[in-house]
């Protein structure tokens, strides 16, 4: 399996990459300390992670290096969701599931992240930024000032997830009506359409009638 | 292409500002109104709360959501290929496009590669979607400026890509035929002369459009000098598609990025334009469908021969990892950010719409233009409230 | 009609009675005429379909469901228009009275005209603009702020396309001598062009850009596209008759086409040579020598000229996409206004000088 991150697991073999690897060079430089953990797929994708009182001047840093196209800004929740694929039988006892947090690639510490994609334009070099959301805080810098497309991102990223954005100009909610309670892509928020009706599984394809039964397939 | 002159800028400018210092004179008090979400101008649901002063927009703001229908959250509870059935959905005009970018994730986390029959066939699916996509726009864009004949020219000549794309995958709209490693079938017989006649059509729908509709001084008039967006502005906001290339950028993903698909075995133009207005929006994007029938033609001409599905197990676990690819879908760029935890189906997924970013710079460009501006600027932007709202 | 048209000497209220329904005909039918005709059929054409084709043979009776549909709709009067309900319900009546009062004037055959006004063109020009009047009342009572910029847009586009309409006709005044639209007629189909009296002398060929100036005034005078912001369908879904539902819409509805109709039998009358043909083809002298029959045949030929400069209206209104309010004021006060003005003068020139 590949490695998750390339300063804890031992590399592989694996075919060079000059354009990512002198990019990633380039950016360690200027950003120096900020950057947390970094990881180079060769011939795939870059990522960094950085500190969260950096994230405002990274972009500042990263948008003067070159990546000025702003792609998207979001969130990741890496709780594992209680309520798994939605297949639980509800009339059954409720199931204890692991709620043991595992990050992705650059690692982490905390249960949220916020991550982004900038992009150097005219090349495909992009460059994805991931940061650690404290539970505590629950905010981090907005990047509005910096790239003014982020706007409607973290309104959006703000209502899903509820992180907050400092600095950022009108925090609205971008879908859902101002009112709504609570925050929909948070994993401890029960999607309802698989609670009323959860999900059977695995389907045995039904046989015609008069055939012979038909051998399960994968739905 | 011809720039806009500095006098017809300046023109321009001078007219708003001329406006501007009658109303301020006239102390005429603001007006706010609403657009939609019921209109017929606007691609669907979209609302648009603009305060006017007199005929002149003080400032307007899109209030997308009316469409979302939570993707995100509804992908985490799915298996790989049901997801594919979901995103169809995302961009209907093009259903096959919005397919490949989150399948070309989910092999990339698997390490398969489809075949080149299978890549083929994806790219020429791709492409009819995209003329299925835009020339739609092309009929809707007269529709919008009150030239009530041309979508029917539009609709009839779609038609004939729809029927193309249910022949091979049998829906016209929500094809569903891409799979982990390849595709559910093979063409079936008399595919490849079909499309060919097909394409030439649709060269003369286009140039039939180009006629009726770009050559009319009236329309030129509308659209030349409204809503121009510089490079920079359009970098920021993170605008794709024609809409970036009418800016000037000449960037196209089809050709700059090497994903497992044929466009690199086919030459074509990338088309763009200095001025950045709305006419020069409509413009690209009429030259791409042209492009896109020529890329078609390459592609049938090339079609290797082979299997068109990869060695994949019947049940599919993706290994653990995150990948991100886009694509240069009809209305932009569009992209998937999967995040795999080694189960059937994905732990995150994030959908980059292409209309998303294009409709964000609404509220900056809208400001100062007049009534009847908001509608060709947001035709010319070119959105689909799938794409917005997801 | 005046009562030499028929040989008995009828009641008074009988050849009242036969005016109205004379005038209501003479409404109607070009509006029902060209409702089937052009937007229903040609519009269909055009646009690479069939249109209606179940109402009767071809779709000719969908003309009579549609009144029949209108008809039986609810009257509705939005709430918050409901204190200047009298108003709201006088607009559509405003606009259609302008119509009638325009047919008033228009001559159909040597003896079938409802008044011969020595000023007819003048009259009929004062009268065409009150249904700017019921455009502007049905904008403000309907209490919308949709319908009321419709209506705001209607009155200053309307308003600026009076002065080169006018204008160009000056110019057909200057020519003929008269502002009788009989005279006018019978000149042209009476006159000779240099000498030679084949064709008569239709006004269209000495003023010619009188008549672009006429018939681009008309589209604007419609409503029509290009000219159509007031009614902008994808912006303003129908300006100020956006409240109107049921009886009241079919009101404004046959108005704006027989409006329509009208217009072009003015146009025709003052550059096509209206019900005549040329006096020459029949030995004609003056308007007394002319026969009897050209009492049928007068509106019928009317008719088809009419249905000849209509054909060009709707042509235009399916094909163009529609300017933009300030730009449909410019091109009226910087573009047609000169031009007609130069019309004038060089027509007075030319006229001394032949």
């Amino acid at each position: 399996m590949f490695p998750l991150s390339s300063t804890t697991d031992t590399p592989t073999e694996a075919p060079r990459d000059t354009v990512r690897e002198e990019a990633l060079a380039r950016v360690l430089g200027a950003l120096g300390a900020n950057v947390v953990d970094s990881l180079l797929k060769p011939n795939d994708d870059l990522w960094i992670r950085v500190t969260a009182e950096s994230w405002r001047s990274t972009a500042e840093t990263l948008k003067s290096l070159g990546f000025t196209y702003f792609c998207f800004l979001s969130a990741i929740d890496w709780l594992p969701s209680p309520f798994g694929k939605g297949e639980d039988d509800p009339t059954a006892p409720a199931v204890e599931r692991d709620s043991t947090i595992k990050q992705g690639y650059t690692g982490g510490d905390t249960r949220f992240q916020v991550f982004a994609r900038l992009v150097q334009p005219f090349t495909t070099l992009g460059i994805n930024i991931k940061v650690d959301v404290d539970d505590a805080v629950m905010a981090v810098d907005s990047w509005s000032g910096v790239f003014a497309g982020a706007n409607w991102h973290e309104r959006e990223a703000h209502e899903m997830f509820g992180i907050g954005f400092n600095g950022h100009p009108d925090l609205r909610n971008m879908y859902l009506p101002s009112d709504f309670e609570g925050h929909p892509m948070r994993k401890d928020f029960p999607l309802l359409a698989r609670i009323v009706k959860p999900w059977p599984g695995i389907v045995d394809v039904e046989p015609l009638p008069g055939d012979d039964s038909e051998e399960g397939e994968a739905s | 292409m011809t720039m806009l002159g500095d006098r017809q800028q300046l023109a321009y400018i001078a007219s708003q500002a001329a406006d501007a210092r009658v109303n301020v004179e006239l102390e005429t008090e603001g007006m706010t109104l609403n657009i939609g979400p019921q209109h017929p101008a606007t691609h669907g649901t979209l609302r648009i709360i603009a305060r006017l002063d007199g005929e002149q927009v003080v400032w307007a703001e899109p209030s997308a959501g009316y469409m979302h229908r939570g993707y995100e959250k509804l992908t985490e509870v799915r298996t790989f290929p049901q997801v594919t059935a979901l995103v169809n959905r995302i961009d209907w005009l093009g259903s096959f496009a919005n397919e490949v970018p989150f399948i070309l994730a989910a092999e990339k986390l698997m390490g398969v590669e489809a075949p080149s029959r299978a890549q083929h066939i994806r790219t020429i699916l791709f492409e009819l979607s995209r003329i299925a996509n835009v020339s739609l726009f092309l009929g809707d864009l007269g529709v919008q400026l009150g030239a009530v004949t041309p979508v029917f020219f539009a609709f009839r000549d779609r038609e004939y890509v729809l029927n193309l794309i249910e022949a091979a995958t049998g829906g016209r709209f929500h094809p569903n035929f891409d799979r982990i490693g390849g595709l559910k079938d093979d063409l079936p017989a008399g595919f490849i002369e079909e499309t060919r006649v097909v394409m030439k059509k649709l060269r003369t729908f286009c140039d039939q459009i180009e006629d009726l509709l770009f050559g009319n001084e009236i329309f030129q008039s509308r659209t030349r000098g409204i809503g121009v967006i510089p490079k920079d502005v359009a970098l920021q906001y993170g605008l794709s598609g024609a809409n970036l290339r009418a800016s000037g950028v000449d960037w196209d993903l089809r050709r700059d990025q090497d994903i497992a698909m044929a466009w690199n075995k086919t030459e074509f133009k990338v088309i763009t334009h200095p001025d950045g207005d709305s006419f020069a929006r409509c413009w690209v994007r009429l030259q791409e469908v042209r492009e896109s029938t020529k890329i078609v033609d390459q592609l049938l001409d090339t079609i290797p021969a082979g299997p068109v599905m990869a060695k994949v197990p019947k049940i599919i676990k993706v290994p653990e990892g995150e990948a991100w690819v886009s694509t240069e879908n009809p209305l932009g760029e569009m992209g998937y950010y999967v995040v795999s935890q080694g189960d059937q189906g994905p732990f995150r997924v994030k959908i980059r719409s292409a209309s998303f970013n294009n409709i964000s710079i609404t509220p900056w460009l809208l400001k100062g233009v007049y009534v009847p501006d908001i509608i060709t600027i947001l035709a010319s932007l070119y959105f689909i409230l799938g794409d917005i709202d997801r | 009609m005046n009562s030499a048209l028929l040989s008995a000497d009828l009641p008074y209220w009988a050849v009242s009675l036969l005016r109205v329904l004379g005038g209501l005909v003479a409404v109607l039918l070009p509006a029902g005429t060209v409702v089937y005709l052009f937007l229903f059929k040609m519009m269909s054409f055009m646009q690479s379909r069939l249109g209606p084709m179940e109402a009767g043979p071809y779709g000719s009776m969908q003309l009579f469901a549609e009144v029949g549909k209108w008809l039986q709709k609810e009257d509705i009067v939005p709430a918050n228009a409901q204190p200047e309900a009298r108003i709201f319900k006088l607009a559509p009546l405003i606009v259609l009275a302008s119509t009638f009062l325009l047919v008033v004037v228009v001559p159909f055959g040597p003896d079938a005209w409802f008044t011969n006004f020595e000023t007819g063109i003048f009259y009929a020009l004062a009268v065409s603009s009150v249904s700017v009047l019921g455009i502007l009342i049905a904008g403000w009572a309907s209490a919308n702020k949709y319908s009321l910029m419709g209506g705001l847009r209607a009155a200053g586009q309307l308003v600026a396309y009076e002065l080169p309409m006018v204008l160009a006709v000056v110019g057909v005044v200057i020519q003929a001598g008269t502002m009788n639209l009989q005279e006018i007629v019978v000149a042209q189909n009476a006159g000779s062009m240099f000498g030679w009296d084949g064709l008569g002398n239709p006004y269209i060929l000495t003023q010619f850009v009188a008549f672009l100036i006429f018939m681009i005034s008309v589209q604007a005078e419609l409503t029509q596209t290009p000219f159509d912001m007031p009614v902008a369908e994808s912006e303003l879904v129908s300006g100020y008759m956006t409240e109107y539902s049921g009886f009241r819409f079919l009101i404004f509805f046959i108005g704006e086409f027989a409006t329509a109709g009208v217009f072009a039998m003015i146009a025709s009358i003052l550059f096509l040579g209206g019900w005549g043909v040329p006096f020459s083809w029949f030995g004609w002298t003056t308007i007394d020598s002319i026969d009897n029959w050209m009492n049928v045949g007068g509106p019928l030929i009317l008719f088809t000229k009419m249905l000849v400069l209509v054909f060009f209206i709707m042509w235009i209104r399916f094909s163009f996409p529609r300017f933009r309010e300030d730009q449909l004021q410019r091109f009226a006060w910087k573009v047609l206004i000169p031009i007609s003005l130069v019309n004038i003068m060089l027509t007075a020139v030319l006229k001394v000088a032949f």
